[in-house]
């Protein structure tokens, strides 16, 4: 099936189901993109991976992102059905003050991990996972490192003198 | 009678007898994990009862690394992500890229990329497979096997100056042509490798210490797997049909014909033979691949503002001049947009999502790990099971530390 | 055909010390002999974390065979160790743990730092990589590379013997040695 016949399918499903809740539907290179409102995010994750035609039964991929204004975060997801090799990108959006969606670890166990990962680097919480702490990072950590405002650099190093590269 | 002689008079059963655990600590840096992972294991006797992974002890920022790169740079990032098998990641990222900036590549660089890949599919595979033997008692077959690793090395070393971490070719395709005698090592690869590959068959795949080992080991049912995001010969062993090079061909992969091999049970057996056929199935595409390429032509896409140019050019020629420092410094223009791309790495699907919004390097890069997602099984794969069988379960799954903690 | 081959084989056995030869007697130092006997039997415990571990496999494996050089054994255990092969990258969460195996380890005990990621942090100056482990651990021989080939790791093993064998009786209870252990914050 062409990407765009795809996108339109899932599209005029989901509007069928959830109206007013998606936000945008677009074609972005070869991936039918929808941006899902966070109160919604988790109904059309169970219905995408549940209906009988879409059945998007495998989570390739979930992972945080931080607007450029520095205002929003996301989560990303990347479903795939494999037998019929549809894939979509489901992305949602919330602000950074109240940082809480709910998991989808109830849908598919490898969600798991990839929500901790989420958590530790943008501090999303996600509402029912059933360990969320950091994975990556040392617990002492008081920072979620991936967010724009925290530098990547190593603080401790000293031999790194601005005078001699001119920053 | 009181409660107590009451108690006496029945028989202990299961429920009501007090078991006492143990927790055993393995790891990070135990000798039989091949890589830094802890695993507290709580005990019941020699038997798993519950197993608690703690990851990130080589966590080295890769992804917020990327963020502060030109896009050329961020290939040595992705060598250290599942370094048995570099190109590969290699290739993978230089595909995102070129995507995104919609470049078409000649067949002859695709099909060296292929030949490339296939290559490294197989040095990865080999060290898995010559490792479970390690952990099954069996030294032999990795010092044999490990012959046939070095000349994959020479090979790597012949084109790109690197054994390991190869950073090999460039976004575009290749910089150079591989040199006359390189062609004759892959030949002669592909000639004498099936006999060795051969004789560590027959030292392995029906020897029954090994069969007792390893049959009925760490197994995982199909939905179990598709439940943790498997993908990969571990996926495959489970007795899912799913590559991504069949699946999503990329690099001319259509025009090959291969067999993807499953199993049937998912345990270490079944993983072990995977690996074993696929290593075959390599061999046969990179002869395809040898036969069918065209003979001549440009080794890279004609893509000027992302290519650095030849250096006689650099040197003669002003515009070259001017192509050459704007993509060194990374000021080349690279349109924004968001993608993703998959290659069926060493481990699995290998993805690259990368969001620019026009500038010298990604806003965000993210690299879907096979490792790190199929890990999390593993508590679930070792429970009831004995620690020594714990052990070759995961040299198996063929965890890489690198690509698991990015 | 047995004269030919003698001709032909060239065969390398370890120095004999300085001394005093006779009929039926050598006299030398105790300190030359010992040195000689530690310097080609060092049993090395690989700290191998990321893609340098995978190069000590190829050190260790047939083509390069590091067995010619007295480290047969591979000790994993810290307490019958000589020599520590740090090779990777060391993560802040994993540092702790590196003191601890070197803490282990009984003296004399040497440190050879394999690869750009243990000997300064590498390619990866990030908030959670430790910037070289010579912050939190005495270090003797650095090898480069990213990662180094095994014949370099093989070179930094002979430097490390050299280093074995020239190394006197008092060193470990000097002054200064105390003055560096301190300076870690080791007793």
């Amino acid at each position: 099936m062409e990407k765009a016949e795809l996108l339109e399918l899932v599209n005029t499903k989901l509007k069928e189901k959830f109206h007013g809740s998606i936000e945008s539907a677009e074609l972005l290179y070869d991936f039918p993109v929808f941006v899902i409102n966070k109160e919604h995010i988790h109904d059309v994750l169970s219905f995408l991976k549940n209906d009988e035609e879409l059945n998007f039964h495998f989570l390739t991929d979930l992972t945080g992102f931080q607007t450029p204004d520095e205002k929003h975060l996301g989560v990303i997801y990347h479903l795939h059905n494999m037998g019929k090799n549809f894939r979509v990108r489901v992305k949602t959006f919330f602000p950074m003050a109240n940082p809480e969606i709910p998991t989808a670890t109830d849908l598919w166990k490898g969600a798991n991990w990839m929500e901790r990962e989420t958590y530790d680097f943008f501090g999303v919480k996600f509402k029912g996972h059933p360990n969320l702490k950091r994975i990556l990072n040392v617990d002492e950590m008081n920072i979620h490192p991936l967010r724009k405002e925290y530098p990547l650099e190593d603080q401790t190093r000293d031999d790194k003198s601005d005078k001699m590269f001119g920053r | 009678m009181s409660k107590k002689e009451i108690k006496n008079i029945i028989p202990p059963t299961e429920d009501t007898i007090e078991k006492e655990y143990h927790i055993l600590n393995l790891g990070p840096t135990h000798p039989a994990t091949h890589g830094i992972f802890q695993n507290v294991l709580k005990m019941d006797g020699e038997i798993i009862h519950e197993a608690t992974p703690t990851v990130g002890y080589i966590h080295r920022a890769f992804e917020k690394l990327a963020e502060r790169r030109p896009y050329a740079q961020i290939t040595p990032i992705t060598d250290r992500l599942n370094y048995c098998s570099s190109p590969i990641n290699n290739f993978g990222w230089y595909m995102t890229v070129e995507k995104l900036i919609k470049a078409e590549l000649p067949k002859r660089a695709e099909y060296m990329r292929v030949i490339i890949m296939e290559l490294s599919r197989i040095a990865d595979h080999l060290i898995c497979n010559s490792v479970i033997g390690v952990d099954t008692g069996a030294m032999t077959g990795f010092l044999y096997i490990f012959q046939w690793r070095e000349k994959i090395y020479d090979i790597f070393e012949d084109i790109c100056g690197a054994r390991l971490t190869t950073n090999i070719g460039r976004i575009g395709g290749f910089d150079t042509d591989f040199p006359a005698k390189t062609w004759d090592k892959i030949r002669n690869f592909v000639k004498e490798y099936p006999k060795a590959l051969q004789e560590f068959a027959n030292l392995l795949e029906r020897n029954r210490i090994f069969m007792d080992r390893t049959v009925n080991c760490g197994s995982i049912t199909a939905e179990m797997a598709l439940e943790y995001s498997f993908t990969g010969p571990n996926l495959r062993a489970a007795g899912v049909d799913y590559d991504v090079r069949v699946a999503n061909p990329y690099s001319s992969y259509q025009d090959f014909d291969f067999i993807i091999p499953v199993g049937t049970s998912g345990d270490t057996y079944d993983r072990f033979m995977v690996r074993q056929e696929e290593m075959w199935q390599s061999l046969k595409i990179i002869e395809q691949a040898l036969k069918n390429m065209p003979t001549d032509g440009p080794t890279h896409a004609n893509i000027p503002d992302f290519y650095l140019p030849p250096k006689q050019e650099v040197y003669n020629n002003m515009e070259a001049l001017i192509y050459h420092f704007k993509i060194v410094m990374g000021e080349t223009d690279i349109p924004a947009g968001e993608v993703y791309h998959c290659v069926e790495g060493g481990n699995g699907e290998l993805g690259f999502y990368l969001v620019s919004d026009g500038g010298r390097t990604p806003y965000r890069l993210h690299f879907r790990r096979p490792c790190f997602i199929y890990y999390q099984a593993y508590p679930e794969m070792i429970k009831g099971s004995m620690l020594s069988d714990a052990i070759i379960t995961m040299s198996s799954m063929n965890v890489i530390a690198g690509e698991l903690d990015a | 055909m047995s004269k030919e081959l003698t001709k032909r084989t060239k065969l390398e056995i370890a120095k004999s010390p300085e001394g005093l030869e006779g009929p039926g007697f050598f006299a030398s130092k105790l300190e030359d002999v010992i040195g000689l006997a530690r310097a080609n039997s060092l049993w090395p415990l690989p700290f191998a974390t990321s893609c340098c571990g995978i190069e000590f496999m190829a050190t260790m494996a047939s083509n390069y065979d590091l067995a010619r050089f007295g480290s047969e054994r591979l000790s994993f255990s810290p307490r019958q160790a000589d020599m520590l092969m740090v090779m990777g990258t060391i993560a802040k969460k994993m540092g702790p743990t590196l003191r601890q195996v070197y803490e282990q380890m009984a003296e004399p005990k040497w440190v050879l730092s394999v690869g750009a990621c243990a000997s300064s942090g590498g390619i990866f100056d990030t908030y959670s990589v430790l910037q070289g482990i010579d912050r939190i651990i005495p270090v003797d021989v650095y090898v480069p590379g990213c990662p180094p080939r095994p014949e370099q790791i093989i070179e930094g093993i002979l430097k490390i013997q050299e280093l074995a064998k020239n190394e006197s009786f008092r060193r470990r209870d000097s002054a200064e040695y105390k003055r560096m252990l301190n300076s870690y914050g080791m007793e």
